[in-house]
């Protein structure tokens, strides 16, 4: 680091750091709504928890900050092992909430190690994929081992069942290898064998899961069941209006009305209290999150930062796209966080991290 | 720095480019796409999904207004509400929903409950509304489920004003009784709601818009799981207006005494406006099992017994007049000039017409008799001849005028006008020809005439007036909620007759022997303080054939062939202010069995309402104060 100081400091990416404060902000304020209820004005521990998170979340932002992102490529394959050994662990012997077992109880702290495996699998797939493909792209045959590094978290994190997650490795995976340079043909044989499987997979879905997906087509077919989540959610982000019912004055979560509240349906309580004009300032604070990552992964030094770039700004985007699709109803509903702003302290603080490492790339590409 | 990748150019990723490019175009595209439907959502159907987030956290709950009291004359109450403890329950909160209800079931005793929620939810009872399963719990069954609340998730009570009568069965045809609305009545009412109560039967639903009042109703606020959290706007319930009858609570306790154990009707009018003072009709019921909700086996024992206690025997049972029909027999006479007091015919126990005798009810006859001793001793064939000699018609036409075979107009439902046959009834009827000899059953009140027992007490009444008919009623009047008169009810002459004062006289003295005088029928209504007025009656009973009798013995009949039992009567014969009926269903004579009724109400009568003193009594007082 030698040096380095001077340079850290003028080449800080002041830009990404305010933006990634800001989603915070946001989410403390979301959760803030999320847990009040007119009974009791006093703060939710709930919130006093997310305020932690977002402190420990920025420590280690700063700590990815200060290091070298290069030397990640060594620890990849050593955390991708280990991130699996804790989803075998979870599967073991974990913490079990609404039907599923998803943390690791660590006495103060419920760890869930589906958000380390996203970080996991892009590093892992960075590490593989930083060497050049050869002419014409990546083949079928390149892609074996990728999609064994995929299969066997996203296997162990579907058994959970946590197919959000599952759902985000698969989408994180496949934007790496098409950024990294597949070849079109494979490409397309791909999409098509995708196609084939969507009918296949429909055997392999849990009950609810399938519920679930006849909800997204028909939410009145079931409107108190498993459509509820999507009706309630609309009608909360509805009536939010233009400029939103103002803060601590939406109904739907105050009232519950709104299902997983805080976590992952915290993007209609936003909606509902600031309407329109807080949900497009939510969207460009995402947009400016993710050009900075396409314009970091533009400007990276090498092959390995550029697409680590790439699958850390991958996780935030595809998060996004499937949280606030599924808020809006665009989607069936699977469970994923709204990145940075849902609660929770294994999402927040593996989403500053990752923050962080994106900012080491971007300040690093001067340094030789 | 060896150990790591070292890429060749400056701008390592020429490769990438075009692939972030177009990763990041769609990356923005998707989240433009989130845009447009945030619009959508938040601008295009703004209003829709703000009514529908209201709709998800306001309730309406109406509050219905206590229903008005009921007063007998003397303002004495009759009718109240009280509270009562009702089981509710939310389905929602019940998490294996078919053992509550098992359960639930047991402890209260209810049934039908899974009815009653499904019957709710196709009303479109929003979800965690509670449903009313089972209402006017005992204290048995509160503490029942107040112990077993942990077995019966969703299971709350609430404490709602319940209608209730003071007297249990007292005047419960009257009076009538209220119910839970039902889909026929909310299809009609735009008013009613699901679950509000509503007059069903008697005064309860005739004066069902002066009852009920208007409701009040609060907006509430409620979370996702039905918890109500605060009341947003409360608009007060007016109650309802009460009513004061024209009953009086002891005459009518007495007349309810007077029958127990009998079936029958009794019904005391005042001859000077047509109050109902006391109407029974036995077997009655329990007004207060029918409060909302009543049980599915109550009902089918109601509505199943042979005895019909749902019927209000006064005005809807029908009876042969029998004897007592001869007082109309007399006032047609009269007023057709067929008959004056001084016309005499011979009774030899039994009269030859058309071919066949027609018996006295004494075989040994009566001998030749005038008008008075004829209605004294009851003879028929007295009255076969004065039928004879009036012919139906106009026998017809007068008891149309006393009030027979019409409605009274009385304010209950249901009314039964009764029969009074004529030429034109029965060519009408049976397409046949009336014939001569069918005058005479009917001069008897046998034959085709049918009447209420509430017309039978007009007719008296009408003798007691001097010939005014009033509209029997029984409400005097209807009291606003400041405690004034909102409406009044004042006497309604139905008809008036206009009948000589002698002949009249005549009638009334024959009517006074019937009681008080040497061979009468009806020794038993004797008053001392009062000069009682009457006429026994015995209507045969279908598939009897044993001659009518008129006497005080007590018939040997088995009970379901003996003939039902009349009594008609007014007192004081000067000035009447009582005139009533009175049939008891295989009573026998009427003498034995209806006179000791009117015996016991008229005597209760009299204690309440002292009659001026007889002339023979305030003279034996001078006599025995004459320092005085």
């Amino acid at each position: 680091m030698a040096g380095g100081d001077r340079r850290f400091i003028l080449h800080f990416d002041w830009t990404l750091f305010i933006v990634v404060l800001a989603l915070a902000g946001i989410g403390l304020v979301s959760v803030i709504s999320a847990s009040y209820t007119s009974a009791h004005r006093t703060l939710d521990p709930l919130v006093i928890r997310q305020l932690i998170w977002i402190g420990a979340g920025i420590v280690a932002m700063l700590i990815a900050v200060l290091v070298d992102y290069r030397t990640l490529q060594a620890y990849a394959y050593p955390f991708y092992v280990l991130v699996i050994g804790l989803l075998i662990a979870v599967m073991i012997s974990g913490h079990a909430t609404g039907g599923s077992r998803r943390w690791i109880n660590l006495g103060a702290f419920h760890l869930e190690p589906s958000e380390l495996a996203k970080l996991a699998v892009v590093l892992v797939m960075v590490r593989y994929l930083r060497e050049e493909p050869p002419k014409g792209g990546w083949g079928l045959r390149h892609l074996i081992i990728p999609f064994i590094l995929l299969g066997i978290p996203a296997a162990l994190v579907l058994k959970q069942p946590d197919l959000g997650t599952g759902l985000i490795l698969v989408l994180i995976t496949l934007t790496l290898i098409f950024v990294s340079g597949l070849n079109l043909r494979t490409m397309l044989v791909l999409a098509m064998a995708a196609m084939l499987a969507a009918p296949l997979s429909w055997h392999y879905l849990k009950p609810y899961q399938r519920q679930r997906l006849v909800s997204f087509i028909n939410p009145q077919a079931d409107p108190l069941g498993s459509g509820y989540h999507i009706i309630q959610s609309e009608i909360a982000i509805g009536a939010g209006g233009p400029f939103g019912k103002g803060f601590l004055k939406g109904t739907q979560a105050r009232l519950n009305f709104l299902p997983e509240q805080s976590t992952d349906f915290i993007f209609a309580v936003f909606a509902e209290e600031f309407g329109l004009a807080g949900a497009l300032l939510l969207l460009t604070l995402y947009a400016g999150v993710i050009a900075r990552g396409a314009w970091i992964a533009r400007h990276a030094r090498d092959r390995f930062g550029a697409l680590l770039a790439v699958g850390l700004t991958a996780i935030v985007f595809w998060q996004v796209a499937v949280n606030i699709g599924m808020a809006t109803g665009m989607l069936p509903v699977v469970g994923i966080t709204l990145p940075l702003v849902s609660y929770g302290g294994s999402s927040l603080i593996a989403m500053m991290a990752a923050m962080g490492i994106l900012i080491s790339i971007n300040t690093r590409r001067y340094l030789f | 720095m060896a150990k790591f990748h070292i890429p060749k150019s400056n701008r390592p990723v020429p490769l990438l480019e075009p692939r972030i490019a177009a990763l990041t175009a769609v990356m923005f595209a998707v989240l433009g796409l989130v845009s447009v439907r945030l619009y959508y959502l938040q601008v295009l159907h703004h209003k829709e999904n703000v009514e529908l987030a209201d709709r998800n956290r306001i309730r309406i709950q109406r509050l219905p207004a206590p229903r008005g009291l009921v007063f007998d004359r003397n303002h004495r109450p009759l009718v109240d509400t009280k509270p009562s403890f009702d089981a509710q329950l939310v389905p929602e909160d019940s998490d294996n929903l078919s053992l509550t209800i098992e359960r639930l079931e047991r402890y209260t005793g209810a049934d039908q409950i899974a009815g009653k929620i499904s019957d709710a939810d196709e009303e479109g009872r929003p979800p965690y509304e509670p449903v009313t399963v089972a209402e006017r719990l005992g204290w048995q069954q509160v503490v029942a489920l107040e112990a077993h609340q942990l077995e019966l998730p969703g299971v709350s009570l609430q404490i709602t004003p319940a209608r209730h009568y003071l007297y249990g069965q007292l005047a419960a045809h009257l009076l009538g009784y209220v119910g839970e609305v039902t889909k026929n009545d909310l299809i009609q009412k735009a008013d009613y709601h699901m679950g509000d109560e509503i007059g069903k039967f008697g005064l309860e639903r005739v004066w069902e818009s002066s009852l009920r009042g208007d409701a009040g109703g609060q907006e509430i606020e409620v979370d996702a799981v039905g918890r109500r959290l605060r009341v947003l706007k409360e608009i007060p319930d007016k109650p309802g207006e009460s009513i004061v009858m024209t009953i009086d609570l002891n005459l009518q306790q007495a007349a309810e005494q007077a029958m127990a154990g009998k079936n029958g009707a009794f019904v005391a009018l005042d001859p000077r406006n047509g109050d109902v003072l006391a109407m029974v009709s036995h077997p009655a019921f329990d007004p207060d099992i029918f409060g909302g909700g009543v049980k599915a086996s109550a009902w089918r024992e109601l509505t199943t017994d042979p005895n019909h206690p749902l019927q209000n025997r006064v005005i809807q049972g029908i009876y042969p007049p029998g004897s007592t029909f001869k007082i109309v027999d007399t006032i047609a006479g009269l007023q057709e000039g067929t008959l004056n007091p001084e016309t005499a015919y011979n009774c030899p126990g039994g009269l030859w017409f058309g071919g066949r005798e027609y018996h006295c009810w004494r075989h040994q006859g009566h001998g030749t008799i005038e008008l008075h001793d004829a209605i004294v001793r009851s003879c028929d064939v007295y009255f076969y001849n004065v039928g004879a000699k009036l012919g139906v018609d106009r026998i017809a036409k007068w008891s149309n005028q006393l009030g027979l075979g019409i409605k009274s107009g009385i304010d209950l439902d249901h009314e039964n006008p009764g029969t009074i046959p004529s030429s034109a009834w029965k060519q009408k009827r049976f397409h046949e020809r009336w014939y001569p000899a069918e005058t005479l059953s009917v001069a008897i009140g046998q034959g085709y005439v049918a009447t209420t027992p509430l017309q039978m007490a007009q007719v008296a009444a009408q003798v007691a007036s001097g010939g005014i008919r009033y509209r029997p009623q029984f409400v005097k009047y209807v009291e606003g909620l400041d405690g004034n008169i909102a409406k009044s009810y004042p006497p309604v002459i139905e008809n008036r007759i206009k009948i000589d004062p002698d002949a009249l006289e005549v009638v009334k003295d024959a009517m006074a022997d019937v009681v008080n005088g040497a061979g009468g029928t009806a020794h038993k209504a004797h008053l001392d303080n009062v000069v009682v007025c009457g006429k026994t009656g015995t209507a045969q009973v279908v598939g009897n054939n044993a001659p009518v009798g008129e006497s005080e013995e007590e018939d040997k009949t088995p009970d379901q062939f003996k003939d039902h039992a009349w009594f008609i009567a007014f007192a004081p014969k000067d000035h009447p202010t009582i005139a009533a009926a009175c049939i008891i269903e295989h009573g026998g004579h009427g003498g034995s069995a209806s006179a000791p009724v009117i015996h016991d109400v008229f005597q209760r009568y009299f204690q309440l309402n002292p009659p001026p003193p007889k002339p023979e009594i305030a003279r034996v007082l001078e006599d025995a104060s004459p320092s005085q």
